[in-house]
């Protein structure tokens, strides 16, 4: 196997159209983990720390670009990206432990395509945007088109995510992702939920975006579950109506970490909790 | 050695025993020097690997290891054909160690290869071909039970069974413990509970897996620098399973990263050194997580039964425990051992205790602090508990309306010398935890647990240095923080400070035969030992002063460190420090010394009373323990914060088993979970401060009337915290572990029952 | 296998190596720069005990690889005592009985010191919080976090 610490991101997607199974190195806690168990054995790592902005958080367009090797530790520092999402800092910085977060990324995250990954579903709620680069050039994937399936993603050969912008946030909006785990720290979430809402000027939910993880295939993007709170106060009917929609929306399955059922009733407690988190900190509170 | 006649350990002022020194094996191990097991290498060492079956349960109707012979790098291979089957009673053990006609667990060894590096050792194991015969299997305790299961051994018959089965089956053992008459019993009572219960399998958990350094050369002579509880078991069997020559074996204790009885047996070593005689070179073997949860020795997973009867005014009139435990492919669940314990801490007439000793396709289990007693203890302080409010009694007020005191007659035999139990639950009444108000969600349990506490073969050497320091040389690996309580016991018996005593842990080639670090046994046996060789080294200071002075021996007297005159008549000379004897010992004799070897006896069984609040999040099932305290009967605390430590460690223990911890088994009967990301062990942030009561009634078969405490402290958690968790969510719950599923379905179902 | 060729910075000193490119940081630490106090307990990322920091930053040194250290800072718990002065982390956790077997303490040293250097007043739940990626199974925790406490109130007394 050889290892390459590419300083620039042409480099890097050069390295990895090449022939053979190339991996990016970014935090590396799922990768080593994965070589370790014998469940992948790439012929090249591309460790992409080394390349300028990979490791930056930048404001732009009114909202933020972070750079694909920002860590977890340091997405939990930025107090600017902090105040603007905290839904999607928590959920990056629930990842693991401490020890993780020094090294752990949310596109590592993300690409890993767990469906059981703790930023995705903030990031999906949040609207986020990946910025792809590969052999033809850049593009722009949301991100809950990137996981295809449990370790999937839909980059082609020599593609990498580069980035992920968060979109500019409108006033008295707020976001909050919520996990259940049965011990407090250092596990996989059993179900996960990340709810993005604005509020006008009278407190009516104006936009929404609610994503559930961990009970299918796949981080679920849910439109109707957005509906239920869509022209409400978010009142308790409204997070009735969400917790039902939620629950119904899964399509789990009974493994380790959960039976169906479980997972079922609790999406749609965690549904509920993570909106009236949402709507506190859409509230300004 | 009973307790001193001369000392009242409540009155009695010790000047060192009692004290917290700091440990000395410390600084070590704040800096990171301290050696474990993984942590020496050796010139020209290889690197070991063992290749594990795949299946639950398989014939192995061949091995080929041609392919992996030929790699580059690969110095040796073993495999069955290795190891003669020389001993009949380490029969299981050698079975274990490596699959003979049968792979019995997954994860069960099948080979092991010796390599010039871990890479090429694992690549080596890839070319190994094993054609099995897939067997089907069984990991359930009821199911192994039942007629028609797969079965292990064609030739199990169950025995302690008159008249003996015809027809072979998966139950090796049938035991029963009690006394009275419990038809009769039951009958006289106004309130009966029965319930069934059942628990998985945990695993000891220890941070450091096992790992040896193996040397064997061509003449027969061996070392083994091994990470284990009992060095000289591991010399003893291991020169057994390979023909070996007992004294040729040295092996030497590392320091060891936790063990709790899951390493008191032999695994990877007697591999390690069979392949170090095969390279004639030294191997080093070190386990994976995943190899040391799928094959090493977790406890028993267990059904039972329980059905206790009790009077309104609170006197249990028949207590009967139907136990069922698996303990993986052989006989030796301990569930005698279970069956024992059930009722130890209850002053019964009439008690029956049945253990179903059941073989299924688990890995080989091995001790788990107080093995047996916690899972049991869970059934019948869980019973307790429904009684108690059936009868409208406080359940501290049942348990001192039951329990057993001195003069008792014990459930599985013995009658009771002094005992603590008493004591500790009046200490748990008056404790704040027992009467602080509880928030929303919240409940509190009790319970209280048993455990026997052992002796055992000791020998300890203690010397005397020039400068009048001294060396104290045991042989029981120090697990807990012993070898500061040894330089406790021998400052305190010297009468010198506790920075003249330097204790270490020799190897087996240094001292005579000890027994394991097991069944709580070290401050006791040691101890004992300690005090038995400070005096015979005080005796022998005495004589060397007697001849320096020119007196009889019996005209002097050893006094804070001093040898002094006994009375005027002796002489007038001035007092003789351990560096005065020492520096002229030459001339009066050469060395001194003390010694001591015995087989401990007067280990004193103790108790504990646990409290436990829980918080319980309804919409979800999930368990917190908010609130926890331990009291626990120390007898005498030699080092209270190394007690306090046994506590809370063997508590937090509890507490995991009792919420989160499990084998998970799949259908394919593969564990799961292999791993501490899904065999999930107590974090920090999910624990609060366990506060330690330790109470002090002497056990009067120790000099200082020392317990052992390293157990007992895990018996009582699973019911207090079952007792606690179903008084949160208002439902029983009768399965461990609680997790938040377990106890989401018991709310959901009471819900619907109502 | 190629190997990488790596200089780094180790508790202060200069050190250079071959590595195998696979090959993690733990394994360099133990197996070629003889620093044996990071353990591996599971090999994972679940335990903590191969804890260290790379430029200020606690990772598990089981999920880095040895070729990622080029250029950077290397703390392991060989570094925290200065000569014979013990860090007021390590008097503590000997004051306090926060260790039995000690299998888990140098991780809990260098996360510890980590956390401390980062936040040197923490609350008990920031503690417990802090430590979650550290496993002791010998003392419950209890005597872990009050030796934090301490230390980190004699480090504020300066």
């Amino acid at each position: 196997m050889r290892y390459e610490a590419p300083t620039s991101i042409n480099a890097a997607v050069k390295l990895l159209g090449g022939k053979g199974l190339a991996k990016v190195l970014g935090g590396g806690t799922d990768l080593l983990v994965q070589m370790k168990t014998d469940r992948i054995a790439p012929d090249l790592l591309v460790d992409v720390k080394r390349i300028p902005g990979m490791r930056d958080i930048a404001a732009k367009g009114g909202g933020f670009r972070i750079g694909a090797a920002v860590s977890g530790a340091e997405l939990g520092e930025h107090k600017a990206l902090k105040k603007a999402w905290p839904g999607v800092v928590e959920a990056a910085n629930l990842i693991g432990s401490h020890q993780i977060q020094g090294r752990a990324t949310i596109v590592g995250n993300l690409c890993n395509a767990s469906p059981a990954a703790d930023s995705v579903p903030a990031l999906v709620a949040a609207g986020a945007i990946a910025v792809v680069a590969g052999p033809k050039g850049k593009r722009n994937v949301a991100v809950e088109k990137v996981g295809t399936a449990p370790g999937k993603t839909s980059l082609k050969k020599g593609e990498i995510v580069e980035a992920v912008l968060l979109p500019k946030r409108p006033p008295k909006s707020g976001d909050a992702y919520l996990r259940f785990i049965p011990r407090t720290e250092m596990d996989i979430a059993v179900v996960g939920v990340g709810v993005n809402l604005t509020l006008d000027a009278k407190g009516v939910c104006t936009a929404a975006r609610v994503s559930l993880g961990a009970v299918a295939a796949q981080v679920l993007l849910v439109p109707e579950a957005a509906k239920a709170l869509i022209g409400t106060k978010v009142d308790a009917a409204a997070l009735d109506k969400l917790a039902a929609v939620c629950s119904a929306a899964c399509r789990p399955i009974d493994d380790k970490r959960g039976t169906k059922e479980f997972r079922i009733k609790v999406a749609g407690v965690l549904a509920r909790r993570a909106a009236a988190i949402a709507l506190k900190r859409a509230k300004g509170k | 050695m009973p307790l001193d006649p001369n000392l009242d350990p409540a009155s009695h002022k010790f000047n060192v025993v009692g004290t917290r020194p700091v440990r000395p094996d410390g600084i070590d191990k704040v800096t990171g020097r301290a050696k474990f097991g993984a942590d020496a290498v050796a010139p020209g060492m290889l690197h070991g690997a063992i290749l594990r079956s795949p299946h639950a349960h398989a014939r192995i109707k061949s091995i080929d290891v041609s392919k992996a012979a030929k790699l580059p790098g690969v110095k040796a291979i073993v495999t069955r054909d290795d190891f003669k089957e020389r001993e009949p009673s380490l029969r299981d053990i050698l079975w274990n160690v490596m699959a003979r006609d049968k792979v019995f667990y997954d994860g069960h060894a099948v080979a092991a290869v010796a390599a010039t590096s871990a890479s090429i050792a694992r690549k080596a194991l890839k070319l190994i071909k094993v054609d099995y015969q897939v067997l089907p299997h069984v990991t359930d305790v009821d199911e192994a039970m039942k007629p028609g299961a797969p079965l292990l051994h064609d030739d199990m018959i169950t025995a302690g069974v008159d008249p003996a089965p015809k027809k072979s089956s998966n139950v090796a053992y049938r035991h029963e413990f009690g006394r009275g008459d419990v038809e009769q019993g039951f009958k006289q009572a106004d309130v009966i509970v029965e319930r069934r219960f059942k628990t998985e399998a945990t695993h000891q958990g220890y941070i450091e897996p096992h790992a040896c350094l193996a040397n064997v050369g061509p003449d027969g002579q061996g070392e083994l620098w091994v990470c284990t509880q009992g060095h000289y078991m591991i010399r003893n069997t291991c020169a057994a399973l390979l023909g070996m020559n007992v004294a040729k074996l040295r092996v030497t204790p590392s320091e060891i990263g936790g063990g709790f009885g899951g390493k008191t047996t032999v695994f990877i070593e007697p591999v390690a050194l069979a392949l170090s005689r095969k390279a004639n070179r030294p191997v080093k073997l070190v386990m994976s997580r995943e190899e040391v949860f799928r094959a090493t020795g977790p406890t028993a997973a267990s059904s039972m039964d329980i059905k206790i009867g009790v009077r309104k005014d609170g006197r249990i009139t028949a207590a009967q425990a139907d136990i069922r435990f698996t303990g993986g492919p052989f006989v030796g669940s301990l569930v005698d051992m279970g069956a024992m314990s059930a009722f130890a801490a209850y002053d019964l007439e009439n008690s029956k205790a049945v253990g179903h000793d059941v073989v299924s396709n688990r890995p080989k289990l091995a001790a788990y602090r107080a093995p047996s007693a916690p899972m049991v203890a869970f059934g019948v302080e869980s019973v307790l508990d429904e009684l108690a409010r059936k009868i409208g009694m406080d359940p501290i007020d049942f348990r001192l309306k039951n329990a057993a005191k001195e003069g008792t007659q014990s459930s599985y035999g013995p009658k009771y010398n002094r005992i603590g139990l008493i004591e500790c639950l009046e200490a748990a009444k008056r404790h704040p935890n027992y009467t602080a108000p509880l928030g929303p969600n919240q409940g509190r349990g009790m319970a209280a647990g048993f455990w026997f506490n052992f002796g055992g073969q000791t020998a300890v050497s203690l010397n005397v240095h020039i400068d009048g320091t001294v060396a104290l040389t045991v042989g029981t690996v120090d697990i807990g923080g012993s070898r500061a309580s040894m330089c406790q016991i021998a400052a305190e018996e010297l009468g010198v400070s506790y920075e003249v005593v330097r204790t270490v842990t020799a190897d087996t080639s240094s001292l005579g035969y000890n027994d394991i670090t097991e069944g709580s046994r070290t401050t006791f046996s040691t101890g004992m030992a300690t005090i038995e060789a400070a005096r015979d080294c005080i005796g022998k200071l005495c004589g060397r002063a007697a001849k320096i002075w020119g007196i009889p021996p019996e005209a002097v007297v050893w006094e804070k460190g001093y040898a002094k005159p006994a009375g005027a008549n002796a002489g007038n000379f001035e007092p003789l420090s351990l560096a005065d004897i020492a520096k002229q010992a030459a001339t009066t004799g050469g060395p001194i010394a003390g010694h001591s070897e015995i087989n401990a006896e007067g280990a004193g069984v103790s108790f504990a009373v646990h409290l436990c609040d829980a918080e319980v999040d309804k919409e979800t099932g999930r368990a917190l323990v908010k609130r926890y305290t331990v009291i626990q009967d120390a007898g005498k605390a030699i080092h209270p914060s190394y007690v306090e430590g046994q506590y809370q460690g063997g508590a937090a223990q509890g507490i995991g088993w009792a919420i989160n911890e499990g084998y998970i088994y799949g259908k394919d009967g593969r564990l799961q979970n292999p791993g501490f990301l899904d065999y999930r062990v107590p974090v920090c942030s999910d624990l609060p401060m366990i506060d330690t009561v330790i109470v002090e009634v002497p056990n009067p078969g120790h000099p200082y009337g020392v317990r052992g405490v390293g157990e007992t402290s895990i018996v009582p958690p699973l019911a207090a915290v079952a007792n606690a968790i179903s008084a949160a969510a208002g439902v029983r719950l009768t399965e461990i572990p609680m997790s938040p599923p377990v106890v989401l379905k018991a709310i959901e179902s009471n819900g619907r029952a109502k | 296998m190629s190997q990488v060729r790596v200089s780094t910075t180790v508790n202060g000193d200069a050190v250079e190596y071959l590595c195998d490119a696979d090959e993690t940081l733990l394994d360099v630490l133990r197996d070629r720069l003889g620093l044996t106090g990071a353990k591996e307990g599971c090999g994972t990322g679940d335990c903590g005990a191969c804890s260290v920091t790379v430029d200020g930053r606690l990772v598990c040194s089981c999920l880095v690889l040895g070729a990622e250290a080029e250029g950077r800072k290397i703390g392991t718990v060989e570094g925290i005592a200065q000569g014979d002065k013990l860090h007021p982390l390590q008097k503590k956790f000997l004051e306090h009985a926060a260790l039995q077997c000690g299998i888990c303490t140098p991780g809990f040293l260098v996360a510890a010191k980590a956390l401390l250097d980062h936040n040197p007043n923490p609350t008990e739940t920031e503690i417990r919080f802090g430590l979650a990626g550290n496993l002791c199974r010998c003392t419950g925790y209890d005597k872990i976090v009050r030796a934090v406490q301490a230390a980190a109130a004699e480090m504020r007394k300066g």
